[in-house]
């Protein structure tokens, strides 16, 4: 980001890459619209409105408490689930709605992947089985052939076969945590959704496990939609395209991660990223 | 100066707690022994593969065994856990599943007062509603006692064991698209299998040497096993029977069933432990 | 407030830039007072001086950096931390151009003056002028201010226009007076170019405020 400020040709009249003045991507995989959410009586997310780009990795930053996690977790109908758990609003996926009426959460979730910040793997499986799992327990009966170059695929795409392919039979859990992650990425994408969404996924890593994981991220965006919700900001300049600021609920800023980096619209965003918060 | 006595006293004190922790686990060995011991020194004069496979005697011959008892406790405990097995563990399923919070407390209640209710109450009711219609003394009305009191063991343990499950399973699992049941049978219950297990055990090791519901229900046989809907014996009955018995053949016969009954708690317990710990592999 | 102590250094550099600001001030008074009273010693003070603009410039970019590396700075701490890095390096070069002016007075040593110096002085005085205000716009973040001084530089340009013909004449009449006309036009250059300078200070002035780089010295000239 940097260089590309450094090395911008200084041309007549005013470079444009900064403040395009755009309120949402060109081509929206996801459209969110006036989303209200609560946990019992009490309302965390207010009348949230964005659209998020397909094919690119969108994050959303905040201070605890914000309402990114809950929000992330109502793309994906996750939220209900949580005790006290409602939401209003509409989603839509590609024209679709996935709040309405008909629609069955298990198939929403089914094309719209989550990825959670404390890897969970089914320690009763093995690193074969784990990855095979979101197919083996939806499907009656699967062939392990056809499961084995699921399984393969989706290893390689999470850039963690070649340190498994060896012992695929091992149980999930003997790996260490920036792998178990990777493993539960591998998980998701084995039944190929078509948005990957992500909590905090780094937050229980060491920088290099981190750093791979964003690398991982730049690749998965060629294939998939990622929207990640992190706390470290730095993280987020580094791989999203678009970045959304979130305060109390509500979304006070989103813009291009470059635009909302180096010249904020709203103060709140402005004082949060320069640390002024407080 | 006042600190290393402090640190001195400490550690003093420290280690009389690990002497005391030593003592209670000593002694909680100790009567295990004890109770092996004094039923093996007992009963070793009777203790031989006629004891195990040949059916019992008329009173007053010397001889004979065990054998009918020992194939009707295998049986009686057999047919309970059938009963219980799937009922409990659907009904600990549920509870720690699929149950709202307000059923979820009502039926725990329900459970915990039927696993306090005396054993011979579950005899007698038993007797009620199979003993008198069936006009019989049976297995299968055996059977139904010690699976009453099986099942709240069963249930709750299982319960307790699917509560471990961290939660984050269930989340990571419902954001793969799997359904709930799925989910539940293919990653809760195998991750709960060891709190299960143990809860099983627990439980039939518990009925295996109940005596009092077979008084009312299964009566003992002097004629082997006949049958499902005829009455049958079993090792804690006969024990019953013969330690209260004038002869002392007899009674020697119950201090070896007695042995046999510890032994085949104590095996059942390995015997399941080394496969589930297989298992985990 | 969290990060107290980052922001507090980041505002302490700035003033650090401001100090340098005035150095170079300083460095231009001295330098044409040098020329016109024909005053060795202070020519040489000057020279001196240029020693410690440039120990100045590095502290200053020294820290921006360990600032850059530390901390992450974001939006318009990045922006400050950016313009701060061009602003020094831009009046290190005025520094260089007083300092070169400060040699030509010790060239120039006793020779006799073409003229009275009335334009040059002129110049150097609007450059001081114009500089002083730039460095005002930067302190308080005006950008504003920053994009009227630039127009400014047309004068030194005219300025500099009119002593070059002046002395273009005076070399055209009498050859002998080539060597030390040029010199003065030397001087002259390098003013002009000074002002040149000021106008990049206003642009980075202009791109910390709104985050946009112009092109704002569109000379009519």
């Amino acid at each position: 980001m940097i260089n590309s400020i450094l090395g911008q040709n200084v041309s007549v009249g005013a470079s444009d890459g900064v403040s395009s003045g755009r309120n949402r991507p060109d081509k929206c995989k996801l459209t969110v619209e006036e989303l209200d959410a609560w946990y019992g009586s009490k309302q965390v997310i207010q009348k949230v409105s964005m659209g998020i780009g397909a094919q690119h990795i969108t994050a959303l930053i905040g201070p605890s408490g914000c309402g990114k996690s809950t929000f992330i977790r109502c793309l994906n109908r996750m939220h209900e689930v949580s005790e006290g758990g409602r939401v209003t609003g509409r989603v839509f996926m590609d024209g679709y709605d996935i709040y309405a009426q008909q629609v069955d959460p298990v198939a929403v979730r089914r094309r719209i992947g989550m990825v959670f910040q404390k890897a969970s793997v089914f320690p009763t499986m093995s690193i074969f089985g784990n990855v095979a799992s979101g197919i083996s327990l939806t499907r009656f009966w699967s062939r392990h052939r056809d499961l084995r170059d699921v399984v393969e695929r989706s290893l390689k795409k999470a850039a963690l076969w070649d340190e498994v392919k060896d012992k695929l039979d091992q149980p999930g859990a003997s790996l260490s945590g920036g792998q178990q992650q990777r493993l539960c990425i591998a998980r998701a994408i084995a039944i190929e959704p078509e948005v990957i969404l992500m909590d905090e996924p780094c937050s229980a890593l060491d920088p290099i496990s981190t750093l791979r994981i964003e690398e991982l991220m730049l690749e998965l965006k060629k294939d998939y939609t990622v929207v990640i919700v992190t706390h470290n900001m730095q993280q987020a300049a580094r791989v999203s395209d678009w970045t959304g600021f979130m305060l109390l609920g509500q979304l006070v800023e989103y813009a291009t991660t470059k635009e909302v980096f180096t010249v904020p619209k709203d103060k709140r965003t402005e004082d949060y990223i320069t640390g002024r918060f407080g | 100066m006042k600190e290393r006595s402090g640190y001195f006293r400490r550690k003093q004190f420290s280690r009389l707690m690990l002497v005391l922790c030593g003592i209670a686990t000593a002694f909680v060995i100790l009567v295990l022994i004890l109770i092996l011991g004094y039923t093996l020194v007992n009963g070793i004069s009777y203790l031989s593969l006629d004891f195990i496979t040949q059916p019992s005697k008329p009173v007053g011959e010397v001889g004979g065994g065990m054998r009918d008892d020992i194939y009707g406790t295998f049986i009686l405990v057999g047919l309970a856990s059938l009963i219980a097995l799937p009922v409990g563990m659907m009904t600990g399923i549920f509870l720690a599943e699929f149950a709202g919070p307000k059923a979820a407390s009502a039926i725990r209640f329900a459970a915990d007062i039927l696993a306090g209710v005396p054993s011979i109450i579950v005899g007698v009711f038993a007797y009620a509603i199979l003993v008198r219609p069936m006009h019989t003394y049976s297995a299968l009305s055996a059977g139904v006692a010690l699976a009453i009191i099986m099942i709240p063991v069963v249930a709750r343990t299982a319960e307790e064991s699917l509560r471990l499950v961290p939660n984050s399973q269930r989340e990571a699992a419902l954001a793969l698209g799997i359904s709930r049941w799925r989910i539940t049978l293919g990653v809760i219950v195998p991750g709960a299998v060891t709190g299960i297990v143990t809860g099983i055990m627990l439980a039939v090791a518990r009925i295996a040497g109940e005596t009092a519901p077979l008084i009312f229900t299964a009566l003992g046989s002097a004629f082997g096993v006949q049958g499902l809907t005829q009455p049958i014996g079993a090792l804690p009955l006969q024990i019953y029977r013969y330690a209260l018995s004038p002869y002392k053949d007899w009674q020697q016969q119950a201090w070896a069933a007695a042995f046999l009954l510890v032994i085949l708690v104590l095996g059942i317990n390995v015997v399941v432990r080394l496969v589930s710990s297989r298992r985990k592999k | 407030m969290p990060r107290e102590s980052y922001h507090r250094n980041l505002r302490e550099l700035q003033d650090e830039v401001l100090v340098l600001g005035s150095m170079i001030e300083k460095a231009l008074e001295r330098s044409m007072q040098a020329l016109k009273e024909r005053d060795l010693n202070l020519a040489r003070l000057v020279l001196d001086e240029d020693k410690t603009v440039n120990k100045k410039r590095f502290e200053i970019e020294e820290k921006a950096l360990d600032i850059i590396s530390c901390q992450a700075p974001m939006a318009s701490d990045l922006r400050i931390l950016l313009a701060i890095l061009f602003i020094v390096q831009d009046l290190e070069r005025m520094g260089d151009h007083a300092a070169g002016n400060a040699k030509i007075v010790i060239m120039i040593g006793n020779e006799p003056p073409l003229k009275p110096l009335i334009d040059l002085p002129r110049m150097n005085d609007k450059v001081i002028d114009m500089l002083h205000r730039s460095l005002n716009a930067f302190i308080i973040h005006d950008a504003e201010a920053a994009r009227k001084i630039v127009p400014e530089d047309d004068e030194i340009d005219q300025l500099y226009d009119q002593v070059f013909r002046e002395l273009l004449t005076f070399m055209m009449e009498d050859p002998r007076t080539i060597t030390r006309a040029t010199r003065l036009m030397w001087v002259g250059h390098n003013l002009e170019r000074t002002g040149d300078r000021v106008t990049n200070i206003c642009e980075r002035v202009v791109f910390m405020v709104t985050g946009k780089m112009e092109e704002l010295n569109v000379s009519t000239y």
